[in-house]
């Protein structure tokens, strides 16, 4: 400390004291400590950092000192002062934390409580695997055909080269229309849309056509006279059988997963020359990975061809076609068909809304 | 058709150093050519001793309730009791009565272990000990009949011989569906062409074996073909002098056995088993009942045939007979006339093999519920060239083993077209299959299936390549074009060795806009808490009184099925309801409450005159286009449509409060939703309509006034009578009727803050809320945004009658912030239109 000032009234700055200080802080100290809740200490802040306390009083005392006294004054007025600061924000976290522990203790719930005040919808396996097969064909360039589920014999049929009488006819047992001279059915499968697209659209033809499917087979856990099929055709120059089968690989690809793979094996059907059965190769097979029955194609039938108007020594093509039931079946394990078509939401609600 | 495999074998000369064919190769052979089998059925395995044994002696031991017989039988010195009072024989007990001293049987000894694990020990029984059993043919997995023991024909063995190699017992049979383009396969000789294919094997055809048979001389009976009839070939002939008790022999009754068919006597069988050996169906007639010339003709009016199986058919002037001077003797192709029939006595037999007309056969086995072997094999074609060989064979049958003489008269009526040649150019094969076959392949393929092949010069489409000419044989009456020859080829070839290739992918344009918006609709209702359900679109008459619709409702006029699974469901559905319907009750039913169920799908709905008759197309070129278009127009309509319904609680009750049942106004917002998925503002307006609520449906209308459906909460009379939840609810809306928007118009969003502005106006309770928010966007003009109904209030402070209907209107300028006043003004104007319309007042 520099010398004494003649006008140095001792008394009047009593405040600057360091003892006075240092007593002012351990009130401090001590108040602050004995707070228990952030009520109780923010409530003592005043006493011991506000304007009236006396740290601040004491820091106005400062004025009044001599110039050469104030820096040393303000040096241990403005230390003390920190220090309060510094145990009421150390004594703040403390309390603050104490609170919001208790208090997020006590906001604790029943996690397990359900949340479901309203149920989510799905949608039907069939509608996915219907949409999930559109896009895989899409995705190939294909655009997606559709037809009437009443359909003409002419176009169920006779355009397809069944020829009257033929046993291939009655093999698929149909739903007839009364009276019969109209000539309808409940399409026995989705080939009449084939004949639609041939007709209708300019060539070449690349579609795909899912849709229902009606055949006069009792309803049981493996057969449903009411089912799905998706077909899909190609009619270009230069179509192979080589194409279809690099097709229907691709298909059961995009399907199964990349280890799958098509076996075509020798069959019959009126529609298309050659015919074949397809199997799948499927990875998740029960038993083991294995060949599934899939489905049937072939090449188009130049009859069917002519029968549209197409020009057969130009044009060639390939169809195939799979019932969607099935695929659901072996793909997903589907234990029992009637699940399909008897509604109950606990079926549906289990397959959700994809694709 | 089931076919043991060793028959198989018979005709296809295997490599003589090659390891043994299993009957899975077999089997596999036959699918890689394009033979569906669906099972390969071995014998059930014997093992232990199994002999052929010759009944000694026979005692009736009477004193049990059924008989039982004491036999002593020959099984050999190997194993017959060499001391005792049967030295020489062994005793068996046996249930089975059908076999006398001196026949010949087979016996499984102690140590024999049946199919079915059933072990043979010796054991008393009746009184006596039974050293073995006398065996009947469903004991050694022989077939299904249990009537009685194995007896066979005498001299057949000796006793003591191994049964099972007399048997034959280590064989499979082969279970094979026949595709209907291969009649020919429906036989031995077919099939067993196929595997010689399949294997590159030299093959043996059974048609082709020769027999001793009296020179030619003369008819065997006079017959006569009309040729409306439509048959292609009759040949006949004739066996006098046969045994009629001389029994099959065992090899004959073990083919058909295995091939599904029951030994009944010899010329029964000898028929069978020459249709089963040559695909060629026979009949025998017993001679002494036929009466004068046959004569192959249709049916006449009012004709009647009394066919074998006892039944009277009145006939259909389409069905082709056989007849004699009696009348109708035969329904040709599917089953004889029991006027004629072969009996215990006939010694004098009249065999035919005729070729029937294919779809004459088809439709009159359907028209009779007949569907015979026979039939099954003339409706898909069977070999003309195979009649004559197939009387010979049967013939030759009865005279070795009937002691039949067989009369020289051959009766060949009608012929066999020699069918057309079909050119083809030589590498149409590669071009269908995408791959080059080796030289050669085609005409070798082509030979081995029966064709008589030349290279001929240039191909017949021009195109200077060498060509093929190829005549097919008759059995393959379906080979008439070059893709026919090409299936051939590609087939035999082997489809394995095609490869896998994508053609060169096309710019495709995706969904179309119907397709997207109905995916996004199926998401939306999804998303919204719906189940999509697919109910069968069948429905009973009924079903229309339970919806309580009016006598003359549109929706009673449905399409009728003439073939309904259930008579009672003949009809295609004419609205989405009663399988939505069906549903809830059988989820209900499986205690599942709380339902909110969807499905888009077609409806039927044929107009008031129904289906007319159609115009028969060609199939040779592109229909007329008119033509066409009478067919398309002979359907009925089928618009797409969706519907829900809607029962017990939409939101639940739970640990948050109660739940809230599903009402009418959920069914109606299903509907908007339905609207807001296709871009169209649907409007609400009350209507009366079955099968709702008559106070609480909604009819939903497009903005030009077509209607689209109807919403809302369901009549309690028809939940009563389907048995649905109380307060049931349902909405459907015909999709095509709805507008599909490619690119919807983009709206002017104003960036100037809003006013917000309340009414509540006291109206009449009847009016509606909807007309009410009409009336003041109408009258607040286009400032007004957006006008929200946000309270319903009735009570006593608004009068008996009436309610208050409380709004939030936001209005908005679009070019600048607008004051209040002009926003009160507008406001204003809003309530006074109201006032002007509906009677509202301000409360």
């Amino acid at each position: 400390m520099s010398g004494t000032n003649d006008l140095y009234d001792p008394k009047q700055v009593a405040a600057l004291d360091p003892e006075t200080l240092d007593a002012a802080r351990a009130d401090a100290s001590a108040a602050f400590a004995g707070a228990t809740t952030l009520e109780a200490l923010t409530a003592l802040k005043p006493a011991h950092l506000g304007d009236r306390s006396p740290v601040l009083t004491a820091r106005r005392e400062i004025g009044a000192l001599p110039p050469q006294a104030r820096s040393e004054s303000g040096k241990r007025v403005n230390e003390v002062r920190q220090a309060i600061q510094t145990e009421y924000d150390q004594r703040h976290a403390v309390l603050s934390t104490e609170r919001d522990e208790r208090v997020l203790a006590e906001e604790a719930v029943d996690v397990t409580l359900p949340g479901d005040r309203h149920a989510r919808g799905s949608r039907h396996p069939l509608t996915q695997i219907s949409e999930r097969v559109a896009d895989i064909f899409i995705g190939m360039g294909y655009e997606v055909a559709e037809g009437p589920e009443v359909e003409s014999e002419w176009l169920n049929f006779d355009a397809l080269n069944f020829l009257p009488d033929h046993p291939a006819r009655t093999m698929q047992d149909t739903f007839h229309v009364e009276p019969p001279e109209a000539r309808q059915v409940l399409r026995t499968h989705t080939s009449p849309v084939q004949i639609r697209t041939l007709l209708a659209r300019d060539l070449p033809v690349y579609v795909v056509c899912p849709g229902r499917t009606f055949r006069t087979d009792e309803l049981d856990a493996t057969h449903t006279p009411v089912f799905h099929q998706v077909e899909g055709l190609a009619v270009d120059e230069g179509i192979t059988m080589a194409h279809l089968k690099g097709t229907l690989d691709a298909f059961a690809q995009a399907m199964f997963g990349p280890e799958s793979v098509t076996r075509l094996r020798p069959s019959y059907f009126p529609f298309t020359e050659p015919s074949a059965e397809v199997d799948v190769w499927f990875p998740e097979k029960r038993g083991g990975a294995g060949w599934v029955e899939w489905g049937g194609c072939g090449m188009v039938d130049p009859n069917v061809l002519r029968a549209c108007g197409v020009d057969a020594e130009k044009y060639s093509g390939f169809a195939f076609g799979m019932g969607l039931e099935r695929t659901l079946q072996f793909r997903n394990g589907l234990p029992d068909m009637r699940d399909m078509v008897e509604g109950d939401v606990r079926f549906t609600s289990a397959f959700a809304v994809e694709p | 058709m089931r076919v043991p495999v060793s028959w198989l074998l018979e005709h296809v000369q295997l490599p003589p150093d090659g390891a043994p064919l299993t009957a899975e190769a077999v089997g596999e052979a036959l699918i890689r050519v394009g033979l569906e089998v669906e099972d390969v059925l071995p014998i059930p395995a014997t093992t232990g001793p199994l002999v052929v044994g010759r009944v000694a002696s026979i005692e009736e031991l009477t004193e049990f309730k059924k008989p039982i017989r004491y036999c002593r039988v020959d099984v050999g010195p190997e194993h017959n009791d060499s001391e005792g009072d049967g030295a020489g024989t062994r005793g068996i007990v046996c249930g089975a009565t059908n076999f006398v001293e001196g026949d010949l049987v087979v016996a499984a000894l102690p140590g024999a272990v049946l199919p079915g694990d059933f072990a043979i020990a010796a054991r008393k029984t009746y009184g006596h000990v039974s050293d073995g059993m006398i065996c009947a043919l469903d004991e050694l997995g022989l077939g299904d009949d249990h009537s009685g023991i194995l007896v066979l024909p005498p001299g057949t063995a000796d006793p003591g011989d191994d049964g099972a190699t007399l048997l034959g017992l280590d064989d499979a049979v082969l279970d094979i569906a026949v595709t209907p383009d291969r009649g020919y396969a429906l036989s031995v000789r077919g099939v067993a062409r196929e595997l010689a294919c399949a294997l590159d094997a030299p093959y043996g055809d059974p048609a082709l074996l020769g027999f001793e048979l009296p020179t030619p001389d003369g008819v065997a009976w006079p017959v006569t073909l009309d040729p409306a009839s439509g048959c292609r070939r009759f040949v006949a002939r004739r066996v006098t002098d046969l045994d009629p008790t001389a029994p099959s022999p065992w090899w004959l009754r073990r083919r058909l056995l295995l091939c599904g068919v029951r030994p009944i006597s010899l010329a029964v069988d000898v028929t069978n088993y020459v249709m089963l050996e040559l695909g060629q169906p026979m009949h025998a007639y017993d001679a002494t009942k036929l009466s004068g010339d046959i004569v192959v003709r249709r049916a006449g009016a009012d004709e009647k045939i009394t066919t074998l199986d006892d039944a009277q058919r009145a006939l259909d002037p389409d069905d082709v007979l056989v007849t004699d001077d009696s009348g109708p003797i035969g329904l040709a192709g599917i089953m004889g006339g029991a006027s004629t029939e072969v009996g215990p006595e006939t010694a004098d037999v009249l065999l035919e093999a005729a070729t029937w007309d294919a779809p004459s056969v088809a439709r009159a086995a359907r028209r009779h519920r007949l569907p015979s072997e026979a039939a099954r094999r003339f409706e898909r074609e069977v070999d003309p060239g195979v009649a004559r060989a197939a009387a010979d064979r049967a013939a030759w049958l009865l005279a070795n083993y009937g002691g039949a003489t067989v009369s020289p008269g051959v009766t060949d009526e009608g012929g066999v077209p020699a069918p057309a040649p079909v050119l083809m150019a030589l590498d149409l094969p590669d071009r269908v299959a995408g791959t080059r076959y080796e030289r050669g392949a085609v005409v070798r393929r082509l030979s081995q299936i029966g064709c008589a092949v030349e290279v001929a010069g240039a191909d017949p489409g021009g195109s200077g390549e060498a060509g093929v000419r190829a005549t097919p044989p008759t059995w393959r009456p379906d080979l008439t074009r070059p893709a026919d020859l090409v299936e051939e080829v590609l087939r035999l070839e082997g489809y394995e060795g095609i490869p896998s290739e994508l053609p060169a992918a096309r710019p495709g344009t995706g969904l179309t806009l119907g397709q997207r918006r109905r995916r996004q609709l199926s998401r939306a209702l999804a998303d919204a808490g719906y189940d999509e359900v697919l109910p069968s679109p069948f429905v009973a008459p009924s079903v229309f009184d339970a919806l309580g619709l009016d006598a003359d409702d549109p929706r009673r006029r449905a399409l009728r099925l003439a073939n309904p699974l259930d008579a009672d469901r003949a009809l295609m559905a004419t609205t989405l309801l009663p399988g939505l319907l069906d549903a809830v009750v059988r989820n209900v039913s499986r205690g599942l409450r709380d339902l909110a169920l969807y499905q888009i799908g077609q409806v039927v709905r044929p107009d008031a005159d129904g289906p007319t008759e159609a115009p028969v197309l060609p199939v040779d070129a592109r229909p007329d286009d008119a033509a066409f278009a009478t067919v398309l127009e002979g359907l009925p309509a089928q618009p797409l449509r969706v519907g829900a319904v809607l029962a017990g609680a939409w939101d639940r009750a739970g640990w948050w409060g109660p739940g809230r049942p599903a009402d009418w106004a959920d069914a109606i917002e299903a509907a908007r939703l339905v609207g807001q998925v296709y871009g169209a503002e649907l409007t609400v307006t009350s209507d009366r309509h079955a099968p709702w609520h008559p106070g609480r449906c909604a009819a939903l209308h497009l903005p030009d006034g077509t209607l689209v459906g109807h919403a809302g909460e369901l009549h309690p009379k028809v939940l009563e009578t389907l048995g649905l939840p109380a307060r049931t609810c349902a909405m459907e809306l015909e999709l095509d009727r709805l507008p599909l928007v490619e690119a919807r118009p983009s709206p002017a969003v104003s960036p100037f803050p809003p006013v917000l502005l309340d009414v509540a106006l006291v109206l009449d309770a009847a009016v509606p809320s909807a007309a009410v928010v009409t009336a003041l966007r109408d009258g607040g003009g286009d400032l007004v945004e957006d006008v929200r109904l946000f309270d319903v209030y009735t009570g006593p402070q608004v009068g008996e009658g009436n309610r208050s209907l409380a709004f939030a209107l936001r209005l908005r300028a679009p070019d600048r912030t607008l004051t209040l006043e002009e926003a009160s003004a507008r406001r204003d104007a809003a309530v006074e239109t109201a006032a002007e319309r509906h009677g509202a007042r301000l409360r």
